[in-house]
């Protein structure tokens, strides 16, 4: 038998879709690479928490396994977690949603948003996002067959996407907008204020909120606010969380999503034919965390606040200056004073001082000129990293004047 | 305040200016909580947790059960204080249940442990009985576990 294949590197890309095969890699992926190849890296380039999932959820998943529960659960999740997260998202933010018909278990907030987005685009329609980005939004709406129309952000609005400026951007094929606050990567709060006006501005044009609140319980002396629990929000805003930030369970791919039922019955179609249903050992853990995890989430975000203001004050003493990022687990100091672009000076710290952070162009193009540290790693992982920061700038004569 | 402590009790080494930051106070109020803390007894003392198995030169250890009659007007402290003097005693508990001391006991060898009982503390004219356990492993203490490898890198270098 023949080998009728084709073999060149151009015809194999027609195997792929055009889609896919025009959808740029993601700028963290080309450091991974980068970053394999070298030893003894301290990594601020992570973006999930160093601690293990608390002990007695993890017993929760093994419990499970052990008395056999192995099988599917139903589509849109076990009926105990959606009640108690109907609880739960009540006693947080509130909002009150119907365990039954408005509440959607997913593998992981990852998976929510891609169901969200497919459900609700049309080819060509627009979806509003800030600029920059967690770096799944605009993959996944392209993938949905949308346009990312992104909006930029800077440190004179503190990161957070303006009415203003969204509305500037609105057209006839607007369809949503996309906020994700606590933020990956700046660390940026949305104030009231921020997201009455972006309240306002979605009735106005009737556009879909969709929000990712994956960072929610990672908040440092401020309130969250919750979008859907904003006056006459809940109809029109999709809710993206999970547990992975929360209570450092990224690993077993559990989050949900929230919103008025019929969104919900869009989704579920869609996820019973893509997922069936999320891991059910890891459905009986979240349980578990939602019964009594608190104590664990509280003393984890304590631990957090403390490294928070740690890395926030040095890197700022060191010379980089950085903005008080009030949530999620990430700073997103200015290199601009350097000289050097975003990308340059990851690659040239990574490579000198064996210290991993990721340049802010790989969340957009106004990331340009900041890089994203983590901070949840150690005190003295955080404390060496800095150090050697410290030495990289006085090294290269770096440091800003 | 309490935080000042915290952070401590998991790090004695912590620097006055390493709290300060982490707790966004000035460096002079942590300084003086501390010089306080220490002088009034909250902090009592600073302390490394050896893993003394690691070097192979473990001491003997044994949990002692005892039951003793209190006093009039004292109860259980004068007995328990005549107990916790011996300098064999690690720690030493009034716990509810069955006995009444509960007291850790550490020795160069069993021969030491056992005399200590025999003549010191048996012949208490309130002590009624003692069960001693000799401890054969160590699993954990003051939340530090041992002999567990401890695994950092779970993780990915970079994710998003
Ligand atoms: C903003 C944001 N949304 C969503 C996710 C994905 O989380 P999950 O593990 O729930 O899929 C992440 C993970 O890094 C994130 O940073």
């Amino acid at each position: 038998m023949s080998n009728t294949r084709p073999t060149s590197a151009e015809a194999l890309d027609n195997l792929i879709s055009q889609k896919v095969a025009t959808l740029p890699p993601s700028g963290i992926r080309k450091f991974f690479d980068l970053l394999s190849s070298i030893e003894d890296v301290i990594s601020l380039g992570i973006g999930e928490p160093d601690f293990v999932t608390p002990w007695h959820i993890r017993e929760a998943g093994i419990y499970s396994l052990e008395k056999g529960y192995t099988m599917y659960t139903s589509n849109s999740g076990m009926p105990g977690l959606r009640q108690e997260l109907a609880r739960y998202l009540e006693l947080h933010y509130g909002v009150t949603y119907h365990p039954e018909h408005e509440i959607l278990i997913t593998a992981g907030s990852s998976e929510g948003l891609d169901l969200v987005l497919r459900a609700i685009i049309n080819p060509g329609d627009e979806v509003i996002i800030p600029d920059p980005c967690y770096v799944a939004y605009p993959a996944d709406i392209t993938l949905a067959g949308g346009m990312p129309i992104p909006v930029p952000t800077n440190e004179k609005n503190n990161f957070v996407v303006r009415a203003t400026d969204i509305e500037a951007r609105v057209t006839k094929k607007t369809k949503a907008i996309l906020v994700g606050y606590p933020a990956n990567p700046t660390g940026a709060v949305m104030s009231k204020k921020e997201a009455d006006a972006i309240a306002e501005l979605s009735k106005k044009h009737d556009l879909l909120i969709i929000s990712d609140e994956i960072y929610a319980r990672l908040i440092y002396g401020v309130e969250h606010i919750c979008f859907p629990s904003l006056p006459g929000m809940k109809k029109r805003t999709i809710l993206i969380s999970g547990f992975s930030k929360s209570h450092a369970m990224t690993g077993w791919r559990i989050g949900y999503v929230a919103a008025d039922r019929r969104f919900i019955q869009a989704l579920t179609k869609i996820h019973q034919y893509t997922l069936l249903c999320a891991p059910t050992m890891t459905q009986m853990a979240a349980i578990e965390a939602l019964k009594s995890g608190e104590p664990d989430v509280e003393s984890m975000v304590q631990e957090y606040n403390r490294r928070r203001r740690f890395m926030v004050n040095r890197l700022n003493k060191i010379g980089l200056p950085c903005f008080e990022p009030k949530g999620a687990f990430f700073a997103f100091p200015s290199i601009k004073a350097t000289g050097m672009n975003s990308e340059e000076f990851a690659e040239k710290l990574l490579l000198e001082e064996k210290v991993a952070v990721v340049p802010g162009t790989a969340f957009g193009s106004c990331g340009e000129g900041f890089v994203r540290c983590c901070y949840a790693t150690s005190l003295p992982n955080i404390e060496e990293a800095l150090r050697r920061m410290d030495r990289f700038l006085r090294k290269s004569n770096l440091r800003p004047k | 305040m309490k935080e000042i402590f915290e952070i401590l009790e998991q790090n004695a080494r912590a620097t006055p200016e390493q709290i300060s930051t982490m707790v966004d106070k000035p460096v002079s109020e942590v300084k003086k909580t501390i010089k306080q803390a220490e002088k009034d007894g909250t902090i009592l003392k600073y302390k490394a947790i050896i893993n003394w198995p690691k070097l192979e030169e473990e001491d003997i250890w044994a949990l002692i059960e005892v039951r003793i009659t209190p006093q009039r007007g004292v109860g259980f402290d004068a007995i328990a204080e005549r107990i916790y003097q011996f300098p064999e005693v690690y720690s030493a508990y009034l716990v509810s249940g069955t006995y009444d001391l509960s007291i850790l006991v550490r020795g160069k060898n069993m021969q030491e442990i056992s005399s200590f009982v025999a003549e010191k503390l048996a012949p208490l004219e309130q002590v009624q009985s003692t069960v001693t356990h000799f401890l054969l492993k160590r699993y954990k203490e003051y939340g530090e576990t041992f002999n567990v490898p401890k695994e950092t890198n779970r993780r990915l270098p970079i994710t998003p």
